[in-house]
């Protein structure tokens, strides 16, 4: 069943020559998907591909010069200005990129409640306690400021206030830059975890190979453009299953494969 | 953490006070030397307009009792001496000591000086978050044109309206004073008092707020556009959310540094405001001093008024090491290069 999706979506943004005039630069071009429940929806480009663009158009935090066009729908009904108060927090939640996006005067504990209220969560010590724990993170970590963390607990901690709002689609941007592999891991496959529990993930990255052993299905951008769509088991072998030329020759790009150079168009 | 907090802030606070004590002899040095070039004689000055009935000889006489003749160094260091000990010396346009002057003086500006101060940075700070919350609406445009023009606006002339509209035309202020004329200041009421500090009052405060103001409303739109703030609009915050959780936390600290660092400022607009008021406070006492060359009270308003604003300028300094969380943890030492 479809949870999210984005059908001939584009972006641009306005930009201003001198005083009066002003041209669009477009950055997003015919970006379509679908994630449905259970799923997890591995969006993956280079950096600068515009991969984060889409996270924040789906939740409406685009710069003001952004101009969309195409539609974002969850659950059948259009992700607009009017819908979307009641959908950020509480129908999907964003697993920020970086530590940056967590406030670095309040405490880690503070900041989940906010989340969680934004959320129209209960706040109350125990639940919350009870939530971290289960991303393996105590009273101290809820204690610290979020530059006490270190690389892996700010990454779960981050993981703990994206998911505290129980929402049923979550996008996750980046979630293991800048960590190491037994962490990323761990993100990782609790990224799965949650797409196990019926929701559905989008998890927007760089890194083909890691994110393989646990997407279902891989979304390629390229230059602001879509380079086709594949399943995740498609990528075996000398890539024979790949539908699209730029997915073959990624694959067959990487480390374990020989880092083989294809050219193509 | 490195150290211990109580054991890094008393270091810092060490460091800090043999800082004031060179800024406070460096001024010192220069407004000796100021007052020693200047064309004010101590002696003409001290005699007033008893100076027709003095000869040269006697002139020469209370110069040589006075130490006038030597060298400006030793002058100096006599002087400093003096000021160690607590004798500030002996006012002459006063009759009394300069101790006595500058501290019935100061009892009279604080309430001026520091309910302006506090008006200020409370007024400041909700102006400058109300305009930075909205910012590019009319009510940020108010209070931008508001702050602007009164920032450039000088403080008596401030003053000179407020007293034209208030006191001369509308008769619901006093035209003058600390109190009415012709009550010894003992016998002043309390609401005669408050009557009388308004006016001048709101001129300072007038004058403080478009600072305070500007800043906080700069603050609050760059904290507005940080990740920690878009990050809560996609967690579902509302904007009044977002203002008050993500800020007012961040734009507090700034906005009360301000405040401690414009203590100079708002000194010297009080100099000119207890001027057109007639408010018998330091400010007054200032220029006083100043025209009619009483030469030991001037250098010691000067030194009272270093010290208050370093140590101004010191408090809004450790505050930032004391507050935030990402410097408290560090060093108080690294990074202080502003004082």
């Amino acid at each position: 069943m479809t949870l999210l999706s984005f059908s001939g979506f584009g972006l641009s943004f306005r930009r201003y020559h001198g005083l009066l005039a002003s041209c669009e630069t477009p950055v997003l071009n015919d970006i379509a998907f679908t994630i449905g429940r259970g799923e997890v929806v591995a969006l993956v480009g280079a950096s600068g591909s515009g991969k984060s663009l889409i996270a924040h158009a789906a939740f409406g935090i685009l710069p003001p010069n952004a101009r969309m066009h195409g539609s974002i729908c969850l659950d059948g009904q259009p992700v607009d200005e009017r819908t979307l108060p009641a959908l950020r927090g509480r129908r999907m939640a964003l697993v920020p990129q970086s530590i940056s996006h967590l406030e670095p005067l309040a405490r880690c504990a503070k900041q989940l409640r906010w989340a969680a209220r934004r959320a129209g969560r209960p706040t109350d010590r125990e639940t919350l306690a009870r939530h971290l724990e289960a991303f393996g993170l105590d009273g101290d970590a809820a204690k610290a400021f979020p530059h006490q963390l270190s690389g892996g607990m700010a990454r779960r901690m981050m993981m703990a206030i994206a998911t505290v709002g129980d929402a049923d689609l979550l996008i996750a941007d980046e979630p293991t830059s800048g960590l190491d592999d037994e962490n990323a891991e761990i993100v990782l496959s609790k990224l799965r975890g949650l797409a196990d529990q019926e929701k559905g993930v989008l998890l927007i990255t760089h890194s083909l190979a890691a994110a393989l052993p646990y997407a279902d299905r891989v979304c390629l951008i390229r230059n602001g453009r879509m380079e086709g769509e594949e399943a995740a088991c498609a990528f075996d072998g000398a890539g024979e299953g790949l539908r699209s030329a730029y997915a073959r020759a990624l694959w067959q790009a990487l480390p374990q494969n020989g880092f083989q150079v294809a050219h193509h168009a | 953490m490195t150290r211990p907090l109580a054991q890094s802030l008393a270091v810092g606070l060490a460091y800090r006070l043999g800082r004031l004590a060179v800024v406070l002899l460096l001024v010192a040095a220069v407004a000796f030397s100021l007052a020693k070039i200047s064309p004010i004689d101590p002696v003409n000055a001290y005699l007033g307009d008893d100076i027709a009935r003095v000869g040269p000889e006697q002139k020469a006489l209370i110069a040589e009792r006075w130490g006038l003749n030597e060298a400006p160094l030793t002058q100096f260091v006599r002087w400093a001496q003096n000021i160690l000990q607590g004798d500030l010396g002996y006012s002459m346009i006063y009759n009394a000591p300069v101790s006595e002057v500058i501290a019935s003086r100061f009892w009279t500006s604080l309430p001026l000086v520091g309910l302006a101060w506090l008006l200020s940075g409370i007024l400041g700070f909700a102006l400058g978050v109300v305009a930075g919350a909205n910012s590019g609406s009319w009510i940020d445009r108010v209070i931008r044109v508001y702050a602007y023009v009164l920032s450039c606006a000088p403080t008596f002339w401030i003053a000179i309206l407020l007293l034209l509209a208030f006191a001369v035309f509308l008769g619901w202020a006093p035209v003058c004073c600390a109190g009415p004329i012709g009550v010894v200041p003992e016998d002043v009421t309390f609401s005669d008092r408050l009557r009388h500090l308004a006016l001048p009052l709101a001129a300072l405060t007038v004058f403080g707020v478009s600072q305070v103001a500007l800043h906080t409303r700069a603050k609050m739109i760059e904290i507005l556009n940080l990740d920690a703030a878009l990050y809560a609009r996609a967690q579902g915050a509302t904007k009044l959310d977002i203002v008050l959780r993500h800020g007012l936390r961040n734009a507090a600290l700034p906005a009360v540094t301000i405040l401690f660092a414009s203590l100079g400022e708002l000194f010297g607009g009080s100099i000119l405001a207890e001027q057109v008021f007639s408010y018998p406070g330091l400010g007054q006492a200032t220029v006083a001093a100043g025209i009619k060359g009483d030469v030991p009270l001037l250098l010691a308003i000067t030194l009272c008024l270093t010290l208050f604003v370093s140590v101004g300028n010191m408090i809004a300094d450790m505050l930032y090491r004391l507050v935030d969380p990402r410097i408290r943890d560090g060093d108080l030492l690294t990074g202080g290069d502003h004082g």
